[in-house]
């Protein structure tokens, strides 16, 4: 195992996602150190979601890699599996189980020990315990995206993948889970990769944003120093000048490097 | 593929039927769904084989062989329906991406589908050969050893059938549902169920032969009828399983492959 990979959670090289015609991310080459939390952004299309997937090992790249703590995703993905979790939109946990026994099961599933600890421990964190023994399917949109952040951290993840985390939740509830998860990440020096449209919730989370268009990175900087390159108060704004194709200012050397 | 891949743990088995076993117990629709469809058949069938059982010969001997034929090809269907449907769940339910970046390996994803498939036909199973017992005094359980043998050729064949529908779902997502209800009804012509091997054209007969459960059914049949347990018939019937649950096990490995590649899993549904 070489320093990188000992000093990095993710590595990715050249990776590339082709699906017939369309190309959905274009040899794209990064890496993430451990303990930090970076945001993935882009718009509809520009490859976050493919990217994601590539990297919890769910889509196969169609060239390139991906390594997570130095195992190679497309090949050796069981070596990490038990240190990763995912939360995405786009993925529910079964309907008719109540959310106790949704994370029974995946506590089981990802061999945590003592699981009615842990389940006690995250309806704490994440204000469960009113809906604990309630079918996941019969709740509200927030309490349903609280439940699938539950289901992401009952394993305690070393690499803590998230897709559009704060999606239907009220401010209140979002500001509170953005709060949670950096009081994860310090506590764990766990790795968060974030995708999120919000701009908001990147530049108060993120120590770092990779910008993502037609399957390209189009910048990679911290979120305060996008913002002074491109002379904008905030990164919706800094967003708005890379999906619009305005002109963008050259990496500065210290990014470049 | 790396030895990570091939680690078994009886526990993550053991998680995937508890989330089964969860599911089922909560929905009394689906555990009356278990029994309604066999029951309904078995008191056809058994009102056909006591109205022919009036006949003499021949057709009174193939007649009494219709509720078993009819509880064995029952147990073939319902036994893959049961792998298949307890893999549908996590399709319809939009979990299978949970399930495939946990550390669970396919192979334990697969036990646990057979176990549940076992699970879920004894559940409407048994009843409804007590229902032949009190209703038609056939007891399908007077045929003893034998019994244990056919269940366990048909069950190997459903699994083998399940594994491959189960990976055209997860490859073509939900568009290919409809392979889960129907792939098994190519079998029912083919195997024989009702009517000897003799019955078809000769050309079709060495296919027919090449369908694990052919024997199983003509061992039947000489068991009910001749009262003879063919041996012969049954190794068959096991050696064709072992080649058709090593053909499913590759297709259901082949083609979660292929499903990555598609990027079918990250967004499953049609």
């Amino acid at each position: 195992m070489d320093v990188a990979t000992k000093s990095n959670a993710i590595e990715a090289d050249g990776l590339a996602k082709r699906y017939s015609d369309t190309v959905a991310v274009d040899g794209i080459s990064f890496a993430i150190a451990r303990g930090t939390i970076t945001g993935l952004l882009g718009g509809n299309g520009a490859g976050k979601t493919t990217t994601i997937g590539m990297i919890i090992g769910l889509v196969a790249p169609s060239a390139g890699s991906v390594r997570v703590f130095g195992a190679d995703m497309a090949r050796d993905s069981y070596r990490v599996l038990g240190r990763i979790n995912f939360e995405s939109p786009y993925v529910d946990l079964p309907h008719r189980l109540t959310v106790r026994q949704n994370l029974t099961v995946f506590g089981m599933l990802y061999g945590v020990a003592d699981i009615a600890a842990r389940i006690a421990k995250l309806s704490a964190d994440l204000d469960l315990g009113e809906f604990l023994d309630r079918q996941a399917g019969k709740l509200s949109a927030g309490q349903k995206t609280r439940v699938a952040l539950a289901k992401a951290l009952v394993n305690e993840p070393d690499l803590l993948v998230l897709d559009e985390p704060m999606a239907s939740l009220d401010p209140d509830t979002a500001d509170w889970i953005r709060g949670h998860l950096e009081r994860y990440r310090a506590g764990k020096n766990a790795t968060i990769l974030l995708a999120s449209h919000n701009m908001f919730e990147v530049e108060r989370l993120c120590d770092r944003v990779i910008m993502m268009k037609r399957g390209k990175i189009v910048d990679d900087d911290a979120p305060e120093r996008l913002i002074a390159r491109y002379g904008r108060q905030n990164l919706e704004e800094v967003f708005l000048d890379v999906a619009r194709g305005r002109a963008r200012p050259a990496l500065s050397a210290e990014t470049a490097s | 593929m790396s030895a990570e891949a091939l680690a078994f743990s009886p526990r993550r088995v053991g998680a995937m039927i508890l989330r089964y076993w969860y599911l089922l117990r909560s929905s009394w629709p689906r555990l009356i769904e278990l029994i309604y469809w066999p029951a309904v058949q078995m008191f056809m069938w058994g009102f056909l084989q006591l109205g022919v059982a009036r006949q003499t010969g021949a057709v009174m001997a193939a007649a009494s062989t219709f509720l078993a034929a009819f509880l064995l090809w029952d147990l073939l269907f319902r036994g893959q329906i049961g792998f298949s449907m307890s893999f549908m769940e996590e399709m319809w339910s939009r979990n299978l991406p949970n399930l495939m970046i946990s550390p669970l390996r396919p192979v334990e994803f697969v036990i646990a589908l057979m176990v549940m498939s076992v699970i879920r036909l004894a559940v409407g199973f048994v009843p409804v050969t007590i229902l032949a017992i009190f209703f038609f005094g056939f007891n399908l359980w007077d045929l003893g050893l034998a019994l244990v043998v056919f269940f366990a050729n048909l069950f190997f064949t459903a699994w083998a059938v399940g594994m491959l529908c189960s990976g055209l779902v997860m490859r073509n997502g939900l568009g290919a549902e409809g392979l889960t209800w129907s792939m098994m009804f190519i079998l029912l012509p083919l195997t024989c169920v009702y009517y000897p091997v003799t019955t078809l054209p000769l050309w079709v007969q060495p296919i027919a032969w090449a369908l694990p459960p052919t024997a199983v059914f003509e061992g039947m049949r000489a068991l009910v009828i001749d009262h003879v347990f063919r041996a012969d018939l049954m190794l068959w019937a096991l050696g064709l399983n072992l080649l058709w649950l090593a053909a499913g096990a590759a297709s259901f490995v082949v083609l979660l492959g292929k499903a990555k590649q598609a990027g079918a899993l990250i967004q499953t549904g049609e």
